[in-house]
């Protein structure tokens, strides 16, 4: 288990390493630059000029491509040039970071709590009135672009639940910690700051959770049918055993699998959401940072936040991998 | 009075856009305390599906079931989903086919029999262990406690069959329902299995119903025997006249086609024509008619009702004259 997962890791680096030499190469492809970015349409050729030579982007793609990882190595992955002109890429990183991860956190939350038990109410009643309902509400879910039901909710629904319609912002005067806005609340006391995030969450959370739980949903509906066809159920069924513990231990536990697999795959649907979702509801995090960083084109931030991304999808498919050996033995023994 | 009276046991299948299928047809037989009694028949005459009816485990939706099935004085069919819970594992127990795919693969084989006994006698999980240690060392399983942390795929096909016989023994049932049982298991731990099964009911006085298609599990086993076709039981006999002289056409069939021994060398089998797919309906005749060496005009005229024919029940037009051999020899 130990070797599976350093073995894993270290394709990781392998990954990040190609990566962001393809990142690098393909940015560098895409029509406009940061130097007209910044400097707009009129600028003079010598302004243009002495930006590129500043930015470095006048030397070879491969120069910069090593100089670049030289400095990365060091902790230093450049400066904004359009996100926030002048702040170290790192640093917008690091602010924008936890916003995105507690947005996609409840959101993948709310989906699941959503998507399992109603993809296993669907699977046990079979053809009658709420498993139709619910497979033709998921796939609504999928087939309702986020950037749309986003909006909805925060034109219609937002005024109609008296809930916010816009993310929580970074200024607000609460102690920050972790930059967390829901930890820090409760780590420091100030629960009303918690509760104040939490509200301020929930829409966002919505919007970017209708995709994956559409898909755990079908997922879940699915394993949960297959199972409960198996002859160990049938055996649980004539022990007499309660209906709940045939639900938890029998049904459910070997229904994980398939549903654990799509929730890791998801994570990456969450992150292509959150662009959208953040845009929408003005969160400042990692999403909308890539979104201006895109019609910016800056280069240092864009490279890093998709790695980071990426980094965040491959470890949280590890754990989903690792966890397939705590439920199911015959993994483990192999 | 019988410790479970089945009478007239009907279940019909019935799918959306299809015609009801009848898997069991006005099934009747009785079992006594301490009795073994077999229910016997190819695949597809309705024996497993008459368990499954017994023990409640059919589908709520699509299967309708009717007759009777009186366990102890109280009509099951009747009872609530939760009474019925407390009969099962307790009161009935029952072994099924594949022992692999009947055990959950995912937790250990421990649980799997601690959880009966937590259920229906009470017991802290503590307890059900030292008793679940006693169970597999009755049942034959070598180094109990460490076969109780172990998942079912680390055990082989026998140990996982002595398994289930301890998870459905666990309470002590009056009855329990052997569902071809030794089918999945190689003829070596085929006979250990039913001798172990032999012994524990004798031990615990349990009164057994063996659903099996092999006449040689019957052999061994029943004191009373069913033979089914078609959803119907044909031929009721005690062991001993049923082997010595089917009188069923069917019942003699099955005799005919168990390969012998004592056989002259290049001597053909004899198995019985066509296949279940083969059936009339019960109502324009007898089911067996179109596969039967002894079939008559009558036969797919009018259905045979059963009749009592010195202690032994038959359900035949044209039975066959005891002493008759094998029937006719039929290319294979």
């Amino acid at each position: 288990m130990l070797r599976y997962t350093i073995r894993r890791l270290v394709q990781l680096v392998g990954v990040v390493l190609v990566l962001s030499l393809l990142l690098f190469a393909w940015m560098r492809l895409l029509p406009g630059g940061p130097v007209s970015a910044l400097l707009g349409e009129r600028a003079t050729p010598e302004s243009r000029e002495a930006l590129t030579k500043q930015l470095g982007l006048d030397q070879p793609i491969i120069v910069q491509y090593f100089k670049f990882l030289g400095r990365a190595a060091s902790g230093d992955f450049g400066v904004s040039t359009g996100v926030q002109p002048g702040d170290s890429a790192l640093d917008i990183f690091v602010q924008r970071f936890p916003a995105t991860i507690e947005l996609s956190f409840f959101a993948i939350l709310l989906a699941i709590l959503v998507g399992v038990p109603l993809g296993y109410l669907a699977a046990k009643r079979r053809g009658g009135w709420f498993d139709n309902l619910s497979v033709i509400g998921s796939l609504i879910g999928v087939a309702v672009p986020v950037f749309f039901l986003a909006y909805v909710l925060k034109d219609a629904a937002s005024a109609a639940l008296g809930l916010p319609s816009f993310g929580r912002q970074g200024d607000i005067n609460a102690t920050r910690v972790t930059g967390f806005f829901t930890l820090d609340g409760i780590l420091t006391g100030e629960f009303d700051a918690t509760l104040d995030a939490l509200k301020h969450l929930i829409l966002p959370a919505i919007a970017l959770a209708t995709i994956p739980f559409a898909v755990i949903f079908r997922i879940t509906r699915a394993a949960v049918l297959d199972v409960l066809d198996e002859d160990f159920v049938r055996t649980a069924e004539s022990k007499g055993l309660t209906a709940s513990v045939i639900r938890r231990r029998h049904v459910m536990r070997n229904s994980m699998l398939p549903v654990v697999t799509t929730i890791g795959l998801q994570t990456g649907a969450l992150l292509s959401g959150a662009v959208l979702t953040e845009k929408v509801f003005v969160i400042p995090g990692v999403g909308q940072a890539l979104a201006i960083g895109f019609e910016r084109r800056d280069y240092p931030v864009l490279l890093l936040l998709i790695i980071m991304a990426t980094i965040v999808y491959v470890v949280v498919n590890l754990l989903v991998d690792l966890s397939y050996a705590l439920i199911d033995p015959r993994i483990r023994t192999r | 009075m019988a410790l479970l009276e089945v009478r007239d046991l009907t279940v019909v299948f019935q799918r959306r856009g299809e015609e009801p299928f009848r898997a069991v047809d006005g099934v009747s037989f009785d079992v006594e305390p301490g009795q073994t009694v077999g229910l016997v028949g190819e695949s597809g005459c309705g024996k497993s599906v008459t368990s499954l009816a017994i023990m409640g485990l059919l589908p709520k939706r699509g299967a309708t079931v009717t007759g009777t099935v009186t366990y102890d004085g109280t009509d099951l069919l009747k009872l609530s989903d939760k009474q019925m819970r407390d009969k099962r594992g307790s009161e009935l127990g029952m072994v099924f086919q594949d022992p692999l795919s009947s055990l959950n693969p995912v937790i250990p084989i421990g649980l799997q029999v601690t959880e009966v006994l937590e259920r229906h006698r009470g017991l802290a999980r503590k307890e059900a262990m030292i008793e679940a240690k006693n169970l597999l060392d009755k049942v034959g399983i070598p180094d109990p406690n460490r076969r109780l942390k172990e998942y079912p795929h680390q055990l082989s096909g026998g140990m996982r069959q002595r398994a289930l016989i301890a998870i459905a023994l666990a309470c002590r049932p009056k009855l329990l329902i052997a569902d071809e049982p030794t089918t999945a298991l190689d003829v070596t731990i085929q006979a250990q299995i039913l001798s172990l099964m032999k012994e524990l009911v004798q031990d615990l006085g349990t009164a057994l119903v063996m659903i099996t298609h092999d006449l040689g599990v019957v052999a061994g086993l029943c004191d009373e025997v069913n033979v089914l076709y078609g959803g119907k039981v044909v031929e009721k006999a005690n062991r001993h006249p049923l082997f010595a002289e089917p009188r069923h056409p069917y019942t003699h069939g099955l005799l005919a086609s168990i390969p012998r021994l004592d056989a002259a060398p290049g001597e053909k089998l004899t198995p019985i024509r066509g296949s279940v797919a083969d059936n009339i309906p019960w109502t324009q005749g007898c089911a067996f008619a179109p596969r039967c060496p002894n079939a008559l005009d009558v036969c797919v005229q009018v259905t045979p009702a059963e009749e009592d024919q010195l202690g032994r029940l038959l359900r035949c037009h044209n039975p066959v004259v005891p002493g008759t051999p094998a029937a006719e020899e039929v290319p294979v």
